[in-house]
């Protein structure tokens, strides 16, 4: 198969790959662009470990061809912190523990940040059912509704 | 060695506190490094082809076709993995598991695979590969099994453990019996009686990062291993012995784990990657699909199991006795035996008497899941325990409290308890507001108890200390969720110096000693342990460079809060020296100070945790939703409480999900119809509300500082603890788990037809 070839922009930074028509995003980040921090951890939508942000949009990146990042704008949990300056919910998942052993984090950091995007002040049931496309086997998710409460009230501070 | 173990009652100053863990930072920016986040120069992409049939004669494998394809670099079967296992019926198991041999024993057992350059190269391939099967007739549930009309599985299985040696072959491989006194004697003292029959279905331990590795075998005989595994050093020898390696010159790295709950204790595809690398002259990354997961790894046993138990009226349990029948896949396992040991850990009982049946069906190979047999064990136990107060009209956590096992009972699996939290756990369960708080309609509240022996073994740390007085502490129990942090506490604690000075490492198998795989809830327990020991043992250089640069006997040095002081009076002037000052002199003092420690952690305490839940129950659909969810656990001592609470929580959810939801599916053809996320559901973050803890610390004599395992024993009382809680809510008796909306609905139907009757 002829490769397609992909020119879009990842963490803001202009970026151009070669991919075949039937490779997902995930693949393209993963293994050509060497972005592992997204996970796969079903490769079918339902756990949420590969989320990445596509056009403001919290997407399974399993899901999503790597030829449609044409002309995207692209999140993934490498451009989350600034430099040496975490994000908040970087910072609170440290201190809440949201976090053992830390396979589903990236994705759950991805989601959440989405999720404060699009309500800044979500109550706690708000969150459990914005966080629910994410599965963590660990935690049973209280340190990360938690983590998550923490840092809405910080970022509504700041 | 001349290490102390024993609790000395000592206060603390790091231990108890909460910092942040040391591999946190590159966990929340995607740094961190998992089994399929690791390449290799030159790397192929491994596949594994599976059987679609439940039970099936492989009669031949024609790989020519495959082998022609371009880009593919090596076609394996079992022929390239002859068996080397010397009469090892065990690692024969785990050979024929990670290769079928001559008969495909489950839906998903692997019988070929292939490396190629690339994936989709790889998945060609394997459609190339031809595979002629003679199918055989199958049995997937536990009770058919072990009927005399079903299909054998292995005909040179006769049941060990009975009386007489059986003359036929059978899918039960062996009868294993607990207890002392006499039941019979024990029921005929009874006033009440209550015996009931329960069924559990099976479950996965569902870690979210599949089984994944990258295996080079290099032309000299040196090969390196890259995976997510549970014990690196186990993986090590398996994968040595099964390809005829010597170990030494296998390097196994533990990848970070994405969870394995008792999982990724021993190999799947590990040896498969090896021997295609071996016969591709490459590296190959292999990484399970998640149906591959479901269907050839992990999960935890299916149960069958009768529950006996007679009081009097004042509420003294009188007999117990329990039969109890585990799936183990296709490969005997003592899995049955080990709920046979759980079963009534909790009580203290004067006849008591289990019997465990191991039984083979036509599923993956049985794998430990956190607390492994005992929650099945519990549910049932805990539920007849609770159908037996209300026989007698007594309140179900006083019963308990009646019955419990305490310092000095004889455990019904046979040794003498020392001090331990049974009791304690039911006495601030008694007292808990949660207990009190009010249940509106259609609403239930149950609790339960569980046990866990808690395991500890081999160990070996190294502690060395930089000439800039920072310290490094290499342990080589894999880090599951958090023990990193724990451990430089300890470190810290140990030699008196600030957290944020020691980092903790996960070291290869060619830089340590060997340790035993991180299961049995030892990881901080065995780690923490050695590494106290292998401080002491730094501590002692310290106090011996001191005594040189201060010339006075090292007799009269002493190691306080980080400092070496010297004492008596004679040395009055010469003040303390820093374990950083000490340090900064080491190359002028005798070279490096390090620590070093190899030890067996025994005495690991056992461990007891009581559960309270609030369920709520829609009579029209059968579905549940958990209210409110309380675990009251013994630590021993909790060394970061935050990852204690952790375990606490994530052990309860899961719990959940086997009570409610999660199970295994086969269809009539013996295929495995929900191996997916999507159709096995575990319980997401909406299913959920927060999950409350209470630690208590009943220090364990058997640790310096008190520590108990931690990691397990919670998974114990869920089941029983929610079915108690749905069967006080619907008022009718919950036998079988998952106790998903359809099988409630049953329930109730069936109650109304009794009724109507
Ligand atoms: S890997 Fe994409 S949702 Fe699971
Ligand atoms: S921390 Fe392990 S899956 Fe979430």
């Amino acid at each position: 198969m002829a490769g397609v070839a992909v020119s879009t922009t990842i963490n803001g930074d202009h970026v151009e790959y070669l991919c075949q028509p039937d490779e997902t995003l995930l693949e393209v980040l993963r293994d050509r662009l060497g972005l592992t921090g997204a996970k796969e951890g079903c490769g079918t939508g339902d756990c949420g470990a590969c989320s990445v942000i596509v056009d403001d949009r919290l997407v399974c990146s399993c899901l999503v061809l790597g030829a449609e990042a044409e002309g995207r704008q692209i999140e993934t949990i490498e451009g989350m912190a600034h430099g040496d300056q975490l994000h908040p919910l970087q910072q609170k998942f440290l201190e809440h523990a949201a976090l053992q052993c830390g396979i589903c984090t990236p994705g759950f950091l991805i989601a959440a940040k989405d999720l404060l995007a699009k309500n800044p002040d979500p109550t706690e049931e708000e969150i459990r059912f914005g966080l629910a496309g994410n599965l963590c086997r660990c935690t049973g998710y209280d340190k990360i509704v938690r983590a998550v409460q923490d840092a809405a009230n910080v970022m509504k501070g700041a | 060695m001349n290490f102390d173990p024993r609790y000395s009652g000592r206060s603390f100053t790091s231990v108890g506190t909460r910092p942040i863990r040391p591999d946190g930072v590159d966990k929340v920016t995607g740094r961190a490094r998992y089994g399929a986040d690791f390449n290799m120069a030159g790397q192929l992409v491994g596949r594994i082809l599976r059987s679609p049939h439940a039970h099936a004669i492989i009669r031949k494998i024609d790989t020519s076709k495959a082998e022609k394809l371009a880009g593919v670099k090596a076609v394996i079967t079992a022929k390239d993995l002859p068996d080397l296992t010397d009469g090892d019926a065990a690692m024969y198991d785990i050979l024929d598991n990670s290769m079928a041999r001559t008969k495909a024993l489950y839906d998903g057992h692997a019988v070929a695979a292939v490396a190629a350059i690339d994936a989709r190269t790889a998945r060609q391939a394997l459609k190339l590969i031809e595979v002629d099967y003679e199918v055989l007739p199958h049995v997937t549930d536990v009770d058919e099994a072990m009927k005399h009309s079903a299909p054998l599985i292995n005909d040179a299985i006769f049941t060990e453990g009975l009386e007489e040696k059986p003359v036929k072959p059978s899918n039960v491989t062996k009868r294993t019996q607990y207890g002392h006194g006499d039941v019979h004697q024990g029921f005929g003292e009874a006033d009440f009686v209550v015996e009931r029959s329960f069924k559990t279905e099976q479950t996965h331990q569902g870690y979210i990062e599949p089984h994944a590795c990258v295996a080079s075998v290099n032309p000299d005989g040196t090969a390196d291993l890259w995976v997510c595994t549970q014990g690196h050093f186990v993986y090590r020898q398996h994968c040595a012995q099964l390809l005829g390696l010597e170990a030494s010159k296998l390097r196994v790295t533990s990848s970070e784990i994405g969870g394995g709950f008792g999982g990724k204790t021993h190999v799947w595809a590990e040896p498969v990657a090896l021997a295609l690398s071996r016969k591709a002259g490459r590296p190959v990354k292999l990484v399970m699909t998640r149906d591959e997961v479901f269907r050839a790894s992990g999960p935890t046993s299916a149960t069958s199991i009768d529950v006996k138990i007679g009081a009097k009226k004042d509420g003294t349990i009188t007999a117990a006795e329990a039969t109890l029948r585990y799936s183990c896949g296709p490969y005997a396992g003592m899995w049955a035996e080990i709920g046979a040991m759980t079963a009534f850990a909790c009580y203290k009982l004067e006849n008591v008497k289990t019997v465990g049946y191991e039984v083979l069906v036509n599923r993956p190979k049985t794998a430990a899941y956190r607390a492994p047999s005992a929650p099945m064990a519990a549910f049932a136990v805990e539920s007849a325990v609770d159908e037996l107060a209300k026989e007698i009209g007594i309140d179900p956590v006083d019963f308990r409290i009646k019955n419990a096992a305490q310092e000095g009972t004889r455990a019904s699996y046979g040794p003498v308890y020392g001090p331990i939290g049974i009791g304690p756990t039911l006495e601030a369960v008694k007292n808990h507001p949660h207990m009190k708080a009010p249940l509106g309609t259609n609403q239930g509240r149950g609790m339960a108890c569980g046990f866990w022996f808690n395991f500890g073994g081999q160990t070996c740390t190294d502690l060395n200390i930089g000439m800039d007085g920072s310290v490094s502490l290499a342990v080589g129990t894999v880090d599951v969720g958090g023990s990193r942090a724990s451990l430089s506490l300890v470190a810290a604690e140990e030699l008196g110096i600030d957290y944020a000075h020691v980092k903790a490492i996960v070291a290869d198998t060619s830089s340590l000693g060997y340790n035993d795989m991180t299961d049995g809830s030892r990881g901080t327990f065995s780690s923490s342990m050695a590494t106290i020991s292998a401080a002491r043992n730094a501590i002692k250089i310290l106090r011996e460079r001191a005594a040189q640069m201060w010339d006075i006997s090292v007799d009269d040095v002493a190691w306080e809060k980080g400092h070496a002081v010297a004492k008596g009076e004679k040395h009055g002037n010469l003040g303390k020296l820093s374990l950083k000052e000490i340090a900064a002199e080491s190359g002028k003092t005798g070279g490096p100070i390090a620590g070093h420690s190899e030890l067996v952690a025994d005495g690991a305490g056992v461990s007891f945790a009581t559960h309270i839940c609030d369920i709520e129950v829609d009579p029209e659909t059968g579905s549940t939703r958990v209210l409110r969810y309380t675990v009251v656990q013994d630590a021993g001592k909790a060394v970061h409480p935050t990852y204690v609470e952790g375990q606490y929580q994530g052990g309860a959810a899961q719990g959940i999900g086997w009570a409610l939801n999660e199970e295994y599916i086969y269809g009539k053809d013996g295929r495995l119809q929900n191996p997916g996320f999507l159709d096995y559901r575990i319980p997401v973050c909406s299913d959920l509300p927060m999950i409350d803890t209470q630690i208590l610390e009943i220090p364990n004599p058997n640790h310096p500082y008190g520590v108990r395992g931690v990691g397990e024993t919670s998974i114990v009382p869920p089941l029983a603890a929610i079915a108690n809680a749905v069967s006080n809510a619907v008022g009718v008796r919950m036998s079988h788990i998952p106790m998903s909306p359809p099988r409630i609905l049953a329930a109730l139907e069936a109650e109304r037809e009794r009724f109507s009757r």
